[in-house]
């Protein structure tokens, strides 16, 4: 008994600490943020202030990159999305060693550091778009962040993706065929429909990922700025408030987009898991 | 535009391998196949090849192949590119081991120290990343009662979507020479002066593996979480002492877990180029600042291309190596 007191003690202490140390960096950041003193200081607190918030509403350039980062989260995600999802639909298709050669080359991406997809888009998009003529319309920063995140977003996308697809019971496509669905019906009212969460939750993941990406986006944003790249070179240039109350505000709404993304996802497993125990209860009935 | 032919043969080769399987495994199968535009109809058919294509092709396998091929050129101001100078050469990999494209008389250790060091330190952070995730992996998989699973697992996203600069950016507010951690270690009378973190790359580390937690958390939790509790109780009973259930019961069938989050966490560990950047003190010398500069401070960007694809060969070869050492298969990791 008294070993096991011993043990939900360790636990516990263990967990304190953790949690201090996962958390506490982040709170200490938040609480510089309201502090008076112009370089981000957390202790003595020497009066409370919002003036570093009211001073980044006018920050012209953070606005800016805001709103980039804004449209290239948006278009990473529903590129990935359609990217992943034709990917995962593939895999399923494939068998034996063409499997395993395709499986290597789509989750490559996610093995391989930010850095280097970043480099190689550029590198490679600089005389690509040469070649078509087109260097004025797509070689600039916004579109080379969008194609450098989606090489890897959407591997994310299909994984996730794939994760639902092999539950998908085949008989139900089956079924609709039997009973004179066209196939690009079958995709759209059967597949589509059964996926609908997947590609809710890798969506959201996709935007996320992408508006919090630096690795990638530092090669390929060119003269573009986004958030992250922005809040990168103010860090370089000296500590100030300002990046506090900034952090703070990304915090926060990270945290709201986050629970969404957590209670959509919940919503989606209980009801899973109340069709799951519906089904089984039919079987007992059958049975019986 | 010299370069772009030679991608695009050595891509459709790739290309022409992959139909080749396909056709491949046709022939062995046993069943009879349908065709791609019949199980599909022409409107998905042609949506999944076009979604794939584009995706493969020209997000990722055009790029690298010209980024590998570019890695073999000189640096050439666009005039001369395709010229009679435009030749194949090994100078670029030369001036990283060498430090010099002629002589090869003494190593660069500037950047050799600082690619190994990089590596070494990244697989240090890796284990120590495990160390500190696995027994609360363990406790929210086996131990832990409902509630507090899921409030444990709320508090464990938040810090996750926090970006890297962020993290980086409180680490320095923490730490600095008169920031919180120290005026905390003296107002408690621990230490008797400042201690510089940041100078000491003390930040650094810490950061990094900070960053990397929840990386190495969540596939852990989701490994154990699928073993059944029962296995561990017949372990106990059987009268294992509890270093030998968590060695020889849970880890093997964690194995997949762990070999995912430890690939995911070195790999970003050794790639990252935030945390660096914001928390390096001045003897720092991670590798990802040095292919940087290659890049938009020298403008080199050839020898950029060999610096990466060097990083590159590194993760890599950890990915393998830790597929070899678990024996397990790429599909089993990447869940």
């Amino acid at each position: 008994m008294n070993q096991q007191k011993i043990n939900s003690a360790l636990v516990g202490i263990y967990l304190v600490v953790f949690f201090i140390f996962l958390l506490g960096p982040l709170l200490v950041m938040a609480v510089s943020a309201f502090n008076t003193p112009n370089y981000p200081q957390v202790w003595p607190i020497e009066g409370v202030t919002l003036d570093w918030f009211r001073e980044l509403l006018h920050d012209q350039e953070m606005l800016e990159g805001l709103r980039t980062s804004v449209i290239i989260g948006i278009s990473v995600s529903i590129l990935s999305v359609a990217m992943g999802l034709a990917g995962a639909l593939v895999m399923t298709q494939l068998f034996g060693t063409s499997r395993a050669y395709y499986y290597f080359l789509v989750v490559a991406p996610v093995l391989i550091p930010g850095i280097v997809l970043g480099i190689a888009t550029v590198v490679f998009w600089r005389d690509f778009t040469g070649l078509l003529g087109l260097r004025s319309l797509l070689y600039n920063g916004t579109v080379l962040t969008i194609l450098a995140q989606s090489s890897f977003v959407s591997s994310y996308c299909m994984l996730i993706i794939l994760a639902r697809l092999q539950r998908f019971d085949m008989s139900q496509e089956e079924a609709a065929l039997d009973l004179g669905a066209s196939y690009p019906q079958v995709f759209r009212d059967v597949l589509l429909p059964y996926l609908r969460p997947a590609i809710l939750s890798s969506m959201m993941l996709g935007f996320l990922t992408s508006f919090e990406n630096y690795n990638a986006t530092t090669f390929a944003i060119l003269a573009d700025k986004t958030l992250t790249t922005v809040l990168a070179s103010r860090v370089r240039m000296g500590s100030s408030p300002t990046i506090s109350a900034l952090a703070t505000v990304i915090v926060v709404l990270t945290i709201i987009a986050a629970l969404m993304f957590e209670w959509v996802k919940r919503r989606e497993q209980t009801r899973q898991w109340k069709l799951q125990k519906d089904a089984q209860a039919s079987d007992q009935l059958e049975t019986a | 535009m010299n370069n772009l032919p030679i991608t695009f043969i050595v891509t459709a080769l790739m290309l022409a391998l992959f139909f080749f399987l396909i056709r491949y495994d046709r022939l062995r199968a046993t069943t009879g196949h349908i065709g791609f535009f019949k199980r599909n109809g022409g409107m998905v058919g042609t949506y999944l090849i076009v979604g794939v294509g584009f995706w493969m092709l020209m997000t990722f396998l055009m790029p690298m192949v010209f980024m590998v091929d570019l890695s073999f050129h000189h640096k050439l101001p666009p005039s001369k590119v395709g010229g009679p100078e435009d030749v194949y050469t090994l100078d670029n990999y030369r001036m990283f081991l060498f430090g010099s494209k002629t002589s090869m008389d003494s190593l660069n250790w500037l950047h050799l120290r600082s690619f190994f060091m990089t590596i070494g330190i990244s697989i240090l952070l890796t284990l120590l990343t495990f160390a500190i995730s696995y027994p609360l992996a363990y406790y929210m998989a086996q131990a832990a009662r409902m509630q507090v699973l899921r409030l444990l697992l709320l508090l464990l996203i938040i810090p996750y979507w926090v970006n890297d600069i962020l993290r980086a950016f409180a680490f320095r507010i923490v730490m600095a020479e008169n920031g919180f951690l120290n005026t905390l270690l003296q107002g408690l009378g621990l230490t008797g002066g400042p201690i510089d973190f940041l100078g000491q790359n003390i930040a650094l580390y810490v950061a990094l593996c900070y960053s990397h937690l929840l990386i190495m958390i969540f596939p852990l939790y989701n490994a154990i979480e699928a073993q059944d509790h029962n296995q561990i109780e017949a372990a106990r009973d059987l009268g294992a002492p509890w270093w030998h259930i968590h060695l020889f019961v849970v880890m093997p069938h964690a194995k997949p877990g762990i070999a995912s989050g430890m690939t995911l966490t070195f790999m970003l560990t050794a790639g990252a180029v935030a945390t660096p950047m914001v928390l390096g003190g001045p003897n720092s010398l991670w590798f990802t600042p040095i292919v940087y500069d290659r890049f938009y401070q020298l403008f080199d960007w050839p020898q950029g291309a060999a610096y990466a694809i060097v990083l590159l060969i590194a993760c890599m070869t950890f990915v393998f190596g830790v597929l070899k050492i678990s024996g397990l298969k790429l599909g089993e990791i990447t869940k």
